[in-house]
């Protein structure tokens, strides 16, 4: 086992090495370049194995990437935010090919305004398409996740594809310390590629992706993708668990932080919840009894998980970093959900929105948020709505912008 | 062009790839030309479909192909194609697939597909080198949707989207978009024009494809009887009239190098072909568009002008329609 300075692009790419993956269909966006760019570079020096091949689009892109999975290959791909939903569309149809390959999204968030840092607006709007999502915090997690996602993925009971997530810039560009396995033990944690199921290169023909016509066939298989959802939810505590032990690295779908007495729970995802970890630590200093419990299974959705977790707490609040425009945080509409119903759910689950953009928490906001779950609000408007982070200092800031922009006041630059 | 493998009708295999029974309509031009393309084709073929007409050749449970087939989407069958060529080429470097079980990899698409939407696709996959057959069944509209308006669609024609009002009395009056020619700016090593009505002609042109290896693209005038309004038997006598009136040339380009490898002796006028289809009716009645059928004709001789002067068209044939 190595241990090297890694960022969590190139620890993307060093999972898909230690995978041996067959094929890499690939097209550019920030900030997700460096990871093909360095498998790219190991094809050359033939340091691997693997195709690459540069597509005209990320749509293109994955299809090339579905139809060499459905052809019996390993695949491995990765894009980002517009890329994601330039593409869209062939998420379903891999998914309905249940081609188990892996995509990883490096998030940032959509335009417009067109930006680069992370949100998840990108990767939340494929929770629908079938694929498993794996979200990732630290640049080990990243690497992790991709061998625990093949294994999943290409499980005869599961045969879905999966992303796995992790934030542009924030994780994408930040080196940590990470264990690069040793290839062997790789290899026997996922062996090689033998797809199970019938695939274009086995030797009777096949028709792959056939119109259906009748209702009940489209609900049987639209039904049978969520069975193997549900499927894959029983089998990760195995994987994982076997990941442990030939790793020590253990993941739940949760990651529990702080939480064994806590009363308040606060809900993220992703490199964004490092910094709720912080003030959580401080928090705890502080003589509160508070934790931070961090999804990092969002697909299938771990509804048994959240209720273990969350049940009998005082409050929780579901901090999304993202936005459904209209509604609110998305993970907290889901969350909301798997705890209704439950006589000991929190009395108080709040939501709200954060880290749009990339912008950055401030430690009062935690403060806010543990106050607000001490002293939950009452009436149905605010029970419902989600609270907007946002500070004076930025208003401040962002009526400055206005007025340089519209010529009353002048820049600094100017 | 001198036909090496099929100087008869008996050089045709009569094995039936592509068998009866699909769901298409009854005449489909596109159809027949497939079944002989997949004829000269011969076994080991994967399909790779974009939406049209003919994703309905896989209706689950149910598909008169013999070969294999991956529908897509309708923006990326060449991609797709590149995705199964690779894997079976990994497939084959890590000696996992018998080269004896290799495939041929055939994208089928319609014109709206190829002219329009997956236009990007492919000519990333012709730029690539990809090892392919592109196969386009060119019933000049969107016509599984009810025949709207396509880059394909000729001039002077009538569809769903340009219906003929006192207002707009000819259709469409567009110039139709070449795709042969937009196919063979990139100089891969086989485009050609084929019809269902002359089969020797697409075999041969399937078997001197078969021997090169990267693009392959065929484009095949599809009469199509609900679009056309023509009746189901009429449809390979339309294709012999889209050959004989000099409308749909019978070509081929090999690395770009283009050669006619049918000029008919006497061109018969495009009336003939027009006049035979509810499309055009338009311009026959209630009263006669003379402007509109000499502007077809003249751009149908002016084309072919240029070809006997033994000088590559510099200008494609649907492009002179509007005149
Ligand atoms: S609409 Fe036209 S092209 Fe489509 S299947 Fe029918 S005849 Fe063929």
């Amino acid at each position: 086992m190595a241990r090297a300075l890694l960022t969590g692009n190139s620890a993307a790419a060093w999972a898909a090495r230690l995978a041996e993956v067959d094929y890499v269909p690939a097209f550019p966006i920030t900030p997700q370049t460096e990871i093909v760019e360095t498998l790219a570079r190991w094809i050359h020096t033939g340091e691997i194995q693997a195709r690459m091949v540069t597509m005209d689009s990320e749509h293109s892109m994955l299809a090339a990437a579905g139809a060499a999975a459905a052809t019996g290959a390993r695949v491995f791909t990765a894009t980002s935010s517009q890329g994601l939903v330039y593409g869209f569309e062939m998420l379903y149809v891999l998914a309905g090919l249940r081609a188990p390959l892996v995509l990883v999204n490096v998030s940032r968030a959509l335009s417009h305004p067109i930006t680069l840092e992370p949100d998840h607006n990108d990767v939340l709007a494929a929770r629908d398409t079938g694929f498993l999502q794996f979200h990732a915090e630290s640049c080990q997690e990243v690497l992790d996740s991709i061998l625990m996602a093949y294994r999943l993925a290409e499980h005869e009971r599961v045969l879905l594809p999966a992303i796995v997530n992790l934030d542009g810039f924030y994780l994408s560009f930040t080196r940590e310390a990470v264990e690069i396995p040793e290839p062997a033990d790789v290899k026997s944690f996922l062996p090689g590629f033998e797809p199970a199921y019938p695939h274009l290169s086995g030797p009777a023909p096949l028709a792959l992706g056939a119109a259906v016509l009748d209702p009940a066939l489209y609900t049987f298989f639209k039904y049978q993708m969520h069975h193997a959802t549900e499927n894959a939810l029983a089998l990760y505590p195995e994987i994982a668990a076997e990941f442990a032990g030939r790793f020590g690295r253990r993941y739940g779908m949760i990651e529990e932080f702080m939480l064994d007495d806590a009363d308040y729970v606060i809900v993220m995802t992703n490199s964004f919840a490092s910094m709720g970890k912080a003030e959580v630590k401080r928090l705890r200093r502080e003589g509160k009894k508070i934790g931070l419990a961090r999804l990092r299974l969002i697909r299938p959705f771990p509804h048994r998980e959240i209720q273990r977790v969350l049940r009998g707490r005082k409050g929780a609040a579901v901090i999304d970093q993202n936005i459904s425009v209209g509604k609110g945080g998305i993970l907290f509409s889901e969350i909301a959900s798997a705890l209704y119903g439950l006589p000991d759910r929190p009395p108080a689950l709040l939501s709200f929105i954060g880290g749009l953009g990339g912008r950055r928490f401030r430690p009062e906001e935690f403060d806010g948020i543990l106050a607000r779950l001490e002293a939950p609000p009452e009436s149905p408007e605010e029970i419902a709505r989600p609270y907007l982070l946002f500070s004076d200092e930025e208003c401040r800031d962002v009526g400055r912008y206005f007025s340089v922009a519209s010529g009353e006041e002048k820049s600094h630059e100017a | 062009m001198k036909r090496e493998a099929y100087r008869s009708l008996r050089n045709i295999s009569r094995e039936e790839p592509l068998g009866p029974g699909g769901s298409l309509c009854a005449g489909c031009g596109g159809l027949l030309a497939l079944r002989l393309f997949h004829k000269a084709l011969g076994e080991n073929v994967i399909f790779v479909n974009a939406a049209g007409c003919f994703s309905l050749l896989a209706l689950f449970p149910f598909t008169p192909l013999r070969s294999s087939w991956l529908y897509t989407a309708m923006a990326c069958a060449p991609a797709g194609a590149q995705g199964i060529r690779d894997a079976l080429d990994i497939l084959r470097e890590r000696g996992k697939l018998a080269p004896a079980a290799d495939r041929k990899v055939v994208v089928v698409t319609g014109d709206g597909a190829a002219q329009d939407i997956g236009l990007q696709s492919t000519m990333a996959a012709i730029h690539r080198g990809l090892d392919f057959y592109y196969f386009c069944y060119d019933n000049e509209a969107y016509a599984n949707t009810g025949f709207q308006t396509s880059a394909s669609t000729p001039y002077g024609s009538r569809t769903a989207t340009a219906p003929i009002t006192p207002a707009f009395p000819l259709g469409v009056v567009q110039q139709r978009r070449d795709l042969f020619e937009i196919w063979r700016v990139q100089k891969p090593p086989y485009v050609a024009t084929v019809s269902a009505a002359d089969p020797l002609d697409l075999s041969e042109k399937v078997y001197r494809a078969s021997k090169l290896s990267g693009p392959k693209l065929f484009i095949a005038l599809s009469p199509c009887p609900p679009g056309w309004e023509a009746e189901p038997e009429k449809s390979v006598e339309l294709a012999r009239l889209a050959v004989e009136t000099g409308i749909w040339p019978l070509k081929e380009a090999v690395y770009g190098q283009v050669s006619h490898t049918k000029v008919p002796r006497r061109f018969k006028p495009v009336e003939e072909y027009l006049a035979s289809q509810g499309r055009f009716r338009h311009l026959f009645e209630p009263k006669r568009n003379d402007e509109a059928i000499a502007r077809i004709q003249a751009a149908v001789e002016k084309y072919w002008k240029a070809v006997s002067d033994a000088v590559a068209p510099q200008e494609p044939l649907s492009n002179e329609a509007v005149g």
